[in-house]
């Protein structure tokens, strides 16, 4: 009988007393990008559990939102996520349109669609700069980050904020288009669907990119299911699932654009579908100004909406550029709501992290959670 | 009897440091003992006519200009000049990273005072401030005395390295071997560093900078021993002017040029190789624990081996000092600087676009592709040399 080799080194590994470490990774550690911790058990470089924990930045919004009126809530939707503000205030607003029963002009539902995609754009960008940083790249931060410019600039031109943007209202937007915002976007588009090609160049061109993604991390769709895993990260590991397809919301179903999906459910997969979802955005956000264009200068953005919400609830979901967010208002018939939940997507993404990250190496820790796209103002509330 | 005031001119007497009995360097010219010895005469003579001038006659003075205290003295400036020198070209490769990177980066790079140049100073000045503190549970006298060795290996290797026939510290016959031991004691430095300090992310970046040791230190030494074997000695001299007799060796070793240029990149722990000191997952590697001034040492330092690694490819493989069909040059230190530099924009390149590789990543690569790699150049070699070629 032959024997493996003369040492026999499966007995030894029993006989070593080889200790299980635990390292915390949190909160003040340059993977977590905001105030989180995540926990990992070593075994030498291995990893054999994780636990996140989260927490750390609750400032109370929910209860705080009981004591303001409904255009009060609006300023503090932009609060939740600093990447992805537009969004959520959208959010909030529909809620509260449902829950008065409204429906608002249709130039204002594109002009939201136009400052979504945007919002995803620039949010994905943060994302991918985070990306380079995670796996030792500095320059792809840097060329991100001047992309995104570009769509911060947009969000000044309409509304005249970077980031806590404020603009949409319950019943419309705040203002009509600027001047010449069709020509700037437009162009800025075209400009950003030619400069993209650099950065992927510089990403996927890479084997060593390429490499620290490819083949790791491996999540099934029962997995996404059990776990609440959505979006971007979800359409990575093989759903096919878009709320903004799906379950359309203001007008996304007069707009065409494809859900892009990959199968293999790697890391490398997510990060894909994030980089394709932006070309998607470009797309829908030409589409979308072409129908601005075609309803005209003078036509309706905003209409006037009652101060006093009927008794009742009303609960709405929106793809976020990170997952499915939503929100479940519960109103007594005054004028400040009665309870307000938001369900973030990042905070039952995160808790994947153990499955992901799990049989990897400590130096993939932070090129997986990369993939989550971490924000922390979202997930603590 | 009035007292003969002697002139100034009858102290600086400038003798050839070659002629004096004590003169260290056995029968080769030294450029900066020679500026240093040369400086002495003029400084210790002026010391030495002034004291003559108020004690007319005492012995202090002829002993200041005597042959022996005229080698000690100048050994002493030339060891300040050699430092200088070296810490400048240092200093000069910090900043030429931070301005190619800026400009690679789409940003402006550096701009405190002269181009940026200024910028080390101010960062110099900033680390001293800070206040010097030690954890608690830090093994003391480990965790203080690596960051002198450490430090202390770098300037050495550094100063080691010769900028030209005329400029070198030491000529000795196994010069490359000498310079390439010490270049590698650093890792096992970082990695009692790594156990010293008493911090986990401190360990794992201390155990990869041993497991990034093994997989490329072998290739690297194979790579040495084979340019060796082409220039048929160790001694750095005789490898240059053996490239400036034949081609420079970058021709016939290109595939070995490149697996060296790899492996210094990784010698000098920088992107990709920067396992030890990830600082995506484990802050700062194995300098977490260090703080102000011990920490801009040990960045000053990995900039010096970084350095030594550029002037080790350009010793190598780029012909050293020598130009072709020009030879020696009026001032070949330029040359060999110029050539150092060219090789460390390189690795500025190659920071700039590759990410960080993985540990089992980077003994894959050292492994499967460096030992291969700089096995397949040694058979060249040996059948170029075999051949009669060379």
């Amino acid at each position: 009988m032959m024997t493996d080799s003369i040492v026999p080194v499966k007995e030894m590994e029993d006989r070593m007393d080889t200790d299980k470490m635990w390292v915390i990774m949190g909160p003040q550690h340059p993977f977590s990008h905001g105030l989180w911790t995540l926990k990992v058990q070593l075994d030498g470089e291995i990893v054999t559990d994780a636990e996140p924990i989260v927490g750390y930045l609750h400032r109370g919004w929910e209860k705080e939102t009981e004591n303001r009126t409904y255009p009060k809530i609006i300023p503090m939707a932009d609060r939740l996520c600093y990447a992805a503000s537009m969004t959520y205030t959208h959010l909030y607003c529909m809620t509260v349109e449902k829950a008065l029963g409204i429906d608002i002009p249709e130039k204002a539902k594109y002009i939201r669609i136009v400052a979504d995609e945007v919002c995803r754009i620039q949010s994905h960008l943060m994302w991918l700069a985070a990306v380079g940083t995670d796996l030792g790249n500095l320059t792809v931060f840097l060329w991100c980050m001047r992309e995104r410019e570009f769509f911060l600039d947009l969000n000044v031109k309409l509304c005249g904020a970077r980031m806590t943007t404020n603009y949409p209202r319950i019943g419309g937007v705040r203002n009509d288009t600027t001047e010449l915002f069709d020509r700037d976007i437009i162009r800025a588009v075209d400009r950003f669907e030619k400069a993209m090609w650099d950065i992927i160049a510089l990403i996927d061109d890479s084997s060593i990119f390429v490499s620290r993604m490819k083949d790791i991390s491996f999540l099934t769709r029962e997995q996404c299911a059990n776990m609440g895993l959505t979006g971007p990260a979800m359409r990575g590991c093989g759903v096919d699932f878009d709320i903004r397809r799906d379950d359309p919301y203001d007008n996304y179903d007069q707009v065409d654009f494809e859900v892009p999906v990959l199968t293999k459910g790697d890391s490398y997969s997510r990060y894909m579908i994030r980089i394709e979802e932006m070309f998607q955005s470009c797309d829908i956000i030409r589409q979308a100004v072409k129908k601005i264009q075609a309803l005209g200068k003078n036509a309706p953005y905003r209409i006037k909406t009652p101060s006093k919400v009927p008794a009742g609830t009303a609960f709405t979901r929106l793809e976020d550029p990170r997952g499915e967010s939503l929100m479940y208002l519960v109103s007594d018939g005054t004028d400040k709501p009665y309870r307000l939940k938001v369900r973030s997507p990042i905070f039952t993404n995160v808790s994947t992290s153990k499955a992901m990250c799990l049989g990897c190496r400590i130096a993939d820790v932070p090129a997986i959670l990369a993939q989550i796209d971490m924000c922390l103002g979202e997930t603590d509330r | 009897m009035v007292q003969e005031y002697s002139s100034i001119l009858d102290w600086i007497v400038f003798n050839d440091p070659m002629k004096n009995p004590y003169y260290p360097f056995v029968d080769t010219y030294n450029l900066p003992f020679d500026i240093g010895y040369k400086l002495w005469e003029i400084l210790g003579g002026a010391i030495a006519w002034l004291i003559n001038l108020i004690f007319p006659g005492n012995p202090v003075s002829t002993w200041l200009v005597c042959d022996a205290t005229s080698t000690l003295m100048g050994l002493l400036i030339f060891m300040l000049l050699i430092f200088i020198i070296a810490f400048v070209s240092t200093l000069i490769v910090l900043w030429m990273e931070r301005k190619c990177l800026g400009r690679m980066m789409d940003r402006r790079g550096t701009m405190v005072g002269m181009k940026g140049f200024l910028q080390c100073v101010a960062d110099g000045l900033k680390t001293f401030m800070k206040e010097n503190t030690a954890p608690k549970k830090v093994d003391k006298m480990t965790y203080w005395w690596c960051v002198s060795l450490i430090v202390g290996l770098s300037v050495l290797v550094l100063c080691m390295v010769p900028l030209s026939q005329r400029w070198f510290v030491v000529d000795y016959q196994t010069g490359l071997l000498i310079i390439m031991a010490f270049f590698a004691l650093a890792p096992f430095l970082i990695l009692v560093s790594g156990w010293a300090q008493n911090n986990k992310y401190s360990l794992i970046g201390g155990m990869r900078a041993a497991e990034l040791m093994i997989s490329y230190e072998v290739p690297m030494l194979i790579l040495i021993a084979t340019t060796a074997l082409l220039a048929g000695s160790f001694n750095i001299g005789d490898i240059v002017n053996a490239q400036n007799e034949t081609v420079w060796y970058i021709i016939p070793q290109i595939i070995g040029a490149i697996t060296f240029f790899f492996c210094a990149t990784a010698e000098a722990e920088r992107v990709p190789f920067d396992i030890a000191e990830a600082e995506a997952e484990l802050v700062e590697g194995w300098q977490t624990e260090y703080a102000g001034m011990k920490w801009g040492l040990i960045m000053l330092g990995d900039y010096m081996r970084g350095s030594v690694s550029c002037s080790m490819f350009a010793i190598l493989y780029l012909g050293g000092w020598t130009l072709p069909f020009i030879g020696n040059g009026p001032i070949p230190e330029i040359v060999f600087l110029l050539k150092s530099y060219l090789v460390f924009f390189f690795m500025i390149l190659i920071r700039c676009a590759l990410a960080r590789v993985r540990t089992d990543q980077i003994l894959n690569i050292g492994w499967k592709v460096f030992m291969p790699l700089s096995v397949i150049n040694l058979a060249i070699v040996l059948l170029l040399k075999v051949g009669g070629v060379f």
